[in-house]
């Protein structure tokens, strides 16, 4: 069965797109939290990307990728009609959303897509939400009016002062909280943005949840290439996570695995963009 | 039987049992006794007839003697190259005390090769002998594996439309995510999967119960029977310091990235691979001689096997030890990691091992190993892959709660029947054993299978 494209659009031109495709066994079931595993082509590699959206009545998912390697790339040559070979879920546990009150969620770069969802699932139960986003500059800011539509409030932080705040999203979020009570705070992003994130909410003592991105081969619990450290014992993040207790991972150890192919992730995209660049000629 | 040069092949990822020719494989079943009360088919755990598929291969009957096995194993041509036969059918033969029982394996995977290459069932070029299914029944499968496999050509041969539903992207379950290609090409077990597709069995790729869909659903979907085959596939680490290193792998992600994925061909292929100078196997089974073997394979320097008691009381088959000694695989025994070491980037560095010895025997009669105070041993080491065995998958489990088990966490099932504590659904194979076999595996799904036949009042 084809995984065919419904619709392609280019959020940030060369580095950020959402693409809505059919998975009709998948969208019924997935939640905030899930993520798949898809593959591209029949050499291709096997990638988590979060589910950013579902939509059960039409059986479509949504996912906002961030081109950085040779499966995203491949995955952006796809065009609206397009089939994605493999796509494989809802994995992950979802996440745990309860009514409590005041949850602050904070998305940065691609990582907003899959806080969207979040955020609308915490919405969805009562739960009054804060959204803070972050990016470089404000062209590379995502989901901000999805977000508005359900948020109590949106707060901008870029790196150039674009827009919002000047600086970055955990100094939004340490005089958000220094003035507020919260009951949780949610954060989605590269690791260093989770790890200084959990460093701010620990000093209010708020109970914080991140949703780790290790590397993963099978995403059904059977490599252990995704294990991550949690309160000092070993987790897999596709089955145990990908979302936990932010004060109890270990980061900079999810930090160094992050890395562990980065020789031959440069070669591979290096022989991608000499084929691709070869089949343009043609 | 023929092999290739030791030398040659850790270049390779060819097949390295070469296979019988006509000529030799007529030889061999000559020399079978065609005993009065054969032992052999007492051994097989899935009941083949040998004494009668050997004597059609003595007579030259090729197509005869692949339908003899047929009737009751789904994978003669996996079977013939990964039974442990030494302990099975050929152990049984009367001909065993001799040391030179009838080459059975062999003869089968002969057998098996010798009719897929005439009898290409594949997609491409329909066959019209093939059957489809005939009866209004449909049954499920979960997992792909052996167990499953079997369940289905069972059920398939006698006109029940049968769905498996497996999680990963291709079909076959350890046969190839596990099971290197140099031991059992992809090709073989694409060809057995594409006979059972001919009969009519449907395989749902990225399908995984207990998430995807669960169990009711299925039942919904109008399956009458379920059959669990999902495997031991968990890894177990050893929880020691520094097991998060880079470079430090389970045996199941080694693997799997090397036969699942390919990655021994990156970057023709886009998954990427360890490409270890020294590497490091702990264990001593089956599943560590494959990931040594591999990883000379890959071109590696030096591949060491720790192992904590001595050559002797390793369960790998002996043909594997073998296999792996001369292509240049080392043993370090009576030795036991303790910890691994890794630099500031979290790069796996080196392994220190306590050295052993061992004790008096104990309760099992093995002598168990004891360390020897204040004796460590540090070896400098890129790749350390852990083959200490696995565990239930806890995710299917976890999403059926009405799902007995038993308290090593396997399912819990009728041993008559091979159901299990939900009526109509039936478990076989490592999760229901844990890690065992490929024969026994198909053994539960036949078992299971009969089951089936019996409730919906086919004749076997
Ligand atoms: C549960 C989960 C959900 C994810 N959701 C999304 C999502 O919604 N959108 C999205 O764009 N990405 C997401 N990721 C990350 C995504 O899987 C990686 O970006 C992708 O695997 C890169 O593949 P590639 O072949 O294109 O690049 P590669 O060649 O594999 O990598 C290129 C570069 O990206 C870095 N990289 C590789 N893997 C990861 C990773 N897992 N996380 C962060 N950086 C990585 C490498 O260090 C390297 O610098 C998610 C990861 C996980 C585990
Ligand atoms: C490296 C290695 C070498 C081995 N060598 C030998 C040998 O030489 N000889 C021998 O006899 N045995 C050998 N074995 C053991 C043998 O392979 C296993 O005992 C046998 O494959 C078990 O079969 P199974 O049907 O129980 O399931 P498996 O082969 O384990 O297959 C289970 C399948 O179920 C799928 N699955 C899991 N969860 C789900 C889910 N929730 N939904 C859908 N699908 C799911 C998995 O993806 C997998 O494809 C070896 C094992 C390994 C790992
Ligand atoms: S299935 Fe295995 S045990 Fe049975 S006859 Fe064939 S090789 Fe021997
Ligand atoms: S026991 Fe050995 S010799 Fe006798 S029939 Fe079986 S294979 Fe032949
Ligand atoms: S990705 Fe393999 S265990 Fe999580």
């Amino acid at each position: 069965m084809g995984f065919k494209i419904v619709k392609k659009r280019v959020l940030i031109p060369g580095r950020v797109t959402e693409v809505v495709f059919l998975a009709p066994d998948i969208a019924p079931t997935a939640k905030p939290g899930n993520f798949v595993i898809i593959r591209v082509r029949e050499n291709g590699e096997r990638i988590p990307l979060t589910i950013a959206d579902k939509n059960p009545e039409q059986g479509t998912i949504t996912i906002v990728y961030l081109v950085v390697g040779t499966t995203t790339a491949l995955l952006d040559l796809l065009q609206e009609g397009d089939e994605i070979l493999d796509v494989c879920g809802p994995l992950g546990k979802p996440t745990k959303i309860e009514k409590k009150g005041e949850v602050v969620c904070i998305g940065g770069g691609t990582g907003i897509a899959a806080m969207h969802h979040i955020a609308k699932g915490h919405a969805e139960v009562g739960n009054k939400v804060i959204s803070i986003i972050g990016a470089r500059t404000k062209d590379f800011l995502l989901f901000e009016e999805e977000l508005a539509k359900f948020s109590a409030e949106v707060l901008v932080a870029t790196n150039d002062g674009s827009k919002g705040h000047k600086g970055l999203v955990t100094e939004v979020l340490d005089s958000y909280l220094a003035n507020h009570t919260v009951q949780e705070v949610v954060a989605v992003g590269p690791v260093v943005m989770m790890k200084a994130v959990a460093e701010v909410t620990k000093k209010y003592n708020v109970f914080t949840t991140v949703s780790l991105n290790p590397i993963m081969v099978d995403g059904i619990g059977m490599c252990g290439a995704c294990r991550v450290s949690v309160d000092g014992q070993v987790k897999f993040a596709c089955v145990d996570g990908p979302e936990f207790d932010a004060h109890k991972v270990d980061f900079d150890e999810l930090m160094h695995r992050l890395n562990s192919y980065k020789q031959q992730e440069e070669l591979s995209y290096k022989q991608f963009c000499e084929c691709h660049g070869k089949e343009k000629k043609n | 039987m023929p092999e290739q040069d030791p030398k040659t092949r850790i270049h390779n990822f060819s097949e390295v049992a070469l296979g019988y020719n006509l000529e030799l494989a007529i030889t061999e079943a000559k020399r079978c006794l065609q005993c009065k009360n054969p032992t052999c088919q007492q051994g097989c755990p899935v009941d083949v007839d040998c004494k009668t598929f050997i004597r059609f291969v003595a007579e030259g009957k090729l197509e005869e003697a692949y339908l003899t096995i047929q009737k009751t194993n789904s994978l003669p041509a996996v079977c013939g190259r990964v039974c442990p036969q030494e302990n099975q059918c050929e152990g049984s033969c009367k001909l065993a005390p001799t040391g030179q029982p009838i080459a059975i394996g062999r003869l089968e995977r002969f057998v098996a090769d010798s009719y897929y290459a005439k009898h290409p069932c594949d997609d491409d070029k329909k066959q019209k002998e093939c059957i489809g299914p005939k009866s209004r029944h449909k049954v499920a499968a979960i997992g792909s594996g052996p167990s499953s496999l079997t369940f289905a050509g069972y059920l398939a041969l006698r006109g029940i439309k049968v769905t498996i539903f497996e999680a990963l992207h291709e079909a076959g379950g350890v046969l190839v995510y596990g099971i290197p290609e140099f031991r059992l090409p992809k090709k073989i077990v694409h060809t057995e999967l594409e006979a059972l597709k001919a009969m009519g069995v449907e395989i749902k790729t990225n399908y995984v119960v207990g998430s995807t869909l669960n169990l009711q659903d299925i039942f919904d979907q109008g399956y009458e029977a379920i059959f669990i085959g999902v495997g031991a596939g968990l890894p177990r680490f050893l929880g020691l310091e520094g097991e998060n290193l880079i470079g430090v792998y389970s045996a199941n992600e080694y693997l799997t990235r090397v036969n699942l994925m390919r990655a021994y061909k990156f970057p023709d292929y886009d998954t990427p691979l360890p490409r270890g100078q020294n590497v490091v196997v702990i264990g001593g089974g089956n599943v560590a001689m494959d990931a040594a073997r591999t990883a000379l394979r890959l071109g590696a320097k030096k591949v060491y096997v720790v192992y904590r008691r001595t050559q002797q009381e390793m369960p790998a088959r002996r043909e594997e030890l073998h296999h792996a000694l001369d292509e240049g695989v080392r043993l370090k025994v009576l030795s036991s990691p303790v910890k691994f070491l890794g630099d500031e980037q979290g790069k796996l560095q080196k392994l220190v091992l306590q050295k052993m010895e061992l004790g008096e025997p104990d309760a099992s009669g093995r002598r168990s190993p004891i360390p020897i105070p204040g004796q460590f041993e540090e070896i400098v080491t890129d790749l350390a892959i852990i083959a200490v065995g696995t565990r239930s998958n806890p995710l299917l489990l976890q999403a059926t709660p009405q799902l007995k088990l038993n308290q090593r966490g396997y399912i819990e099932i009728n041993p008559d029947t091979g159901e299990t504590s939900i009526p109509n659904v039936f478990a076989g194979g490592d999760i229901v054993t844990g890690a065992a076999t490929v024969v026994l595996a198909m053994g539960a799904g036949r078992k299971a299978a009969q089951e089936v036949a019996k409730r919906l009042k086919l004749t076997a």
